[in-house]
C-alpha cells in the first residue's frame, strides 16, 4: 500500500488496482466546516484531473479532482449523514471515493508524503 | 462563480463570498494583531486583511445566537456630513426622510444612481451637530466620491477613518455591555435603532442597538486608538467570543439582510430587492432624489422580478450565480446562497421573475446539471431578535 499526494491537495491510496481518494488534512483545515459532499456515482468513468466529486463547506463549493484516470467503484456512504467526517478524519475515515486504476504509470507524477509536507509548508 | 477548485479555496482563501474588488496594497486594520493574536484566519477583504474564522465557522455562528458575538467591522466607512443645511442637502442624494429621523435614531438608507440602481445601502444616525453614516467597506471610496459630487460645497463631509467599527451581536450582548457603559442614559433605555454617546471602557463611544445578524446587539465605533481596549473588555465576559467575516455571512444570510455586491447591486432596484422601506413615506410622493422616476413607477406598478427566499432540500447548498428554474423555463437567479448552520439545511436569496416570487412557490436550482428542489420561503429565515421599545414589559 502506498499513499500519494496532489498540488490540489488530494491523496490517494493504492492498494493493487484498487486507488481511495480524499483531500488532505491541511485542505480540510483551510476549507473549514465541511456541510455535504457530492459523490461520483460507482461506473462513472474518471480522467485524470476530471473533477468528479465537490466537497461543500459553508463559505464555498470546492471540486475535488482525481489523481488518476480509472473508473470509480463507489462513494463513502458514511458522508451522507456525516459529512463532518472529512473535517474530523480527512485521511482515513473521511476518504471520498474509490477509483480502479487504469494507468498506475500517472502515479510517478505524485508526491510522497514528506514531498507533500514539505510542498505545504511552502504555501 | 459556483464552484473553485480545492486548489483555489485552499491557496487563494478568499472566494464568492469574499471576492470584493481589491485594490493592490492590502491594509491592516486597528485590530489586526488582536486578531491573529487570538488566532483569527486573516484574509483578504474589501481591500484590508480581516479575520474569515477563528474556531470555525459553525461553532462561531451558534455561539452568536446562543451567547455574544464579537465583529470586528472596522473596514466600513465612517462618514459625518455636516454643515449649513445638511438636511435639505442629504435629502436631495438619498431616499431618507429626515424630518422624522429624530435625534439618536438610526435609519436604513439607500445610496441610488439616476436609474435607480442601488449604489450601496446604509445607515444614518442624525447627531447633534449632523448625520453619522457607515456605509460598505468595499464601496466607500466611491460612496464618498458620489456623495461629494451631489452635496454642495459649504456641506462637509468627513471621512471618520480615525475610527474602528465592532459588533457585539447576540442576546447576551446587552448583558456583556451594560457593566462596560456609562452615559446620560441607561444601556436599556436604547431600543432598536437607537444610539448614543457613552463611556465604554474609558473610551468616548457612539453605540447603536443596531447589527447584521438578526440577534439583539450593538454597534460601537470607538477612537482607533482605543479599539484593543474596547475589545479586550468586551471579550473579557465569558459570554463573548470573536466571530469571523465567515459566520457574519451565514448569520445575515439567516436573518434575511442583503449583502451588497452580492444580493444589492446597481442592477438591483430597491423594490424588487424588497427594500422599499429604505424609501421614506414622504419622499415618495415627493420624489427629489436620484432615482426618483423609477422607484415611482416601481412602486405603482411593481417590478419584474423580486428578490425571494428559497429553502432548500438535501444538504447540497446552492451558490451565487445558480439559475433558477420553474420547470424548464429559467425564471431566475441565486445571489446568495449557503449551509444554514441554525437550521441545518441550505438557504439562500434569488432574484425570481415575479410570478414565482410567492412563498410556497416549489422550483429548482440548477447546480451543475443537478436541480435542487427549493421552496419559496418568506424571510427571515431565523427569526429577528431585535429589542423594541414596548415589546418587553
Amino acid at each position: 500500500m502506498s499513499r500519494y499526494f496532489t498540488q490540489d491537495h488530494e491523496w490517494i491510496e493504492v492498494e493493487g488496482d484498487t486507488g481511495t481518494v480524499g483531500i488532505t488534512d491541511y485542505a480540510q483545515g483551510q476549507l473549514g466546516d465541511i456541510t455535504y459532499v457530492d459523490l461520483p456515482e460507482a461506473g462513472a468513468t474518471v480522467k485524470k484531473g476530471d473533477a468528479p466529486c465537490v466537497v461543500d463547506s459553508v463559505k464555498a463549493a470546492s471540486d475535488v479532482y482525481s489523481p488518476v484516470s480509472g473508473t470509480v467503484t463507489g462513494g463513502n456512504e458514511a458522508l451522507a449523514d456525516a459529512p463532518e467526517l472529512v473535517n474530523t478524519d480527512a485521511e482515513t475515515g473521511g476518504w471520498l471515493f474509490r477509483v480502479t486504476l487504469s494507468d498506475a504509470g500517472e502515479l510517478a507524477g505524485l508526491m510522497d508524503r514528506a514531498a507533500y509536507d514539505a510542498f505545504i509548508k511552502g504555501l | 462563480m459556483v464552484c473553485h477548485a480545492l486548489r483555489s479555496c485552499v491557496l487563494s482563501e478568499p472566494e464568492e463570498n469574499f471576492d470584493e474588488e481589491q485594490p493592490v496594497e492590502v491594509m491592516t486594520l486597528p485590530l489586526d494583531a488582536w486578531h491573529r493574536a487570538r488566532g483569527g484566519r486573516m484574509v483578504e477583504f474589501a481591500g484590508y486583511w480581516m479575520p474569515v474564522q477563528y474556531e470555525g465557522i459553525i461553532a462561531e455562528h451558534l455561539w452568536t445566537r446562543q451567547n455574544a458575538g464579537l465583529f470586528d467591522v472596522s473596514h466600513m466607512g465612517q462618514l459625518f456630513v455636516s454643515g449649513e443645511g445638511v438636511e435639505a442637502a442629504l435629502e436631495a442624494v438619498l431616499p431618507i426622510d429626515l424630518a422624522t429621523l429624530k435625534p439618536g435614531a438610526v435609519r436604513y438608507s439607500l445610496l441610488l444612481d439616476d436609474d435607480g440602481g442601488i449604489l450601496d445601502d446604509l445607515m444614518v444616525s442624525r447627531w447633534a451637530d449632523g448625520f453619522y453614516l457607515v456605509v460598505n467597506g468595499a464601496t466607500k471610496w466611491d460612496d464618498i466620491a458620489h456623495l461629494r459630487m451631489g452635496l454642495p460645497d459649504e456641506i462637509t463631509l468627513n471621512h471618520l477613518d480615525d475610527r474602528a467599527l465592532l459588533a457585539l451581536q447576540g442576546p447576551e450582548a446587552f448583558a456583556v455591555l451594560a457593566p462596560l457603559v456609562s452615559g446620560e442614559q441607561a444601556l436599556s433605555a436604547l431600543s432598536f435603532m437607537r444610539g448614543a454617546w457613552v463611556t465604554l471602557a474609558g473610551a468616548e463611544a457612539w453605540i447603536s442597538r443596531s447589527g447584521y445578524t438578526g440577534e439583539d446587539g450593538f454597534e460601537i465605533s470607538v477612537p482607533a486608538d482605543a479599539a484593543e481596549q474596547v475589545a479586550e473588555a468586551i471579550a473579557a465576559a465569558p459570554q463573548v467570543r470573536p466571530i469571523g467575516l465567515g459566520a457574519r455571512d451565514s448569520l445575515r444570510l439567516e436573518a434575511g439582510l442583503p449583502l451588497y455586491g452580492h444580493d444589492l447591486t446597481p442592477e438591483n432596484d430597491p423594490i424588487s430587492a424588497g427594500l422599499a422601506f429604505g424609501i421614506n413615506k414622504r419622499r415618495r410622493s415627493e420624489g427629489g432624489f436620484p432615482g426618483a422616476a423609477h422607484i415611482q413607477q416601481g412602486l405603482s406598478a411593481g417590478t419584474p422580478t423580486m428578490r425571494v427566499g428559497l429553502t432548500l432540500e438535501g444538504r447540497q447548498a446552492a451558490r451565487e450565480g445558480a439559475l433558477v428554474y420553474a420547470g424548464d423555463v429559467e425564471v431566475g437567479r441565486v445571489c446568495s446562497g449557503g449551509f444554514s448552520p441554525s437550521l441545518n439545511h441550505p438557504i439562500a436569496m434569488a432574484y425570481v421573475a415575479a410570478a414565482h416570487a410567492a412563498p410556497g412557490t416549489a422550483l429548482e436550482i440548477d447546480m451543475r446539471g443537478k436541480r435542487l428542489p427549493a421552496t419559496v420561503t418568506p424571510m427571515p429565515f431565523v427569526p429577528h431578535r431585535y429589542y423594541r421599545s414596548g415589546a418587553v414589559t
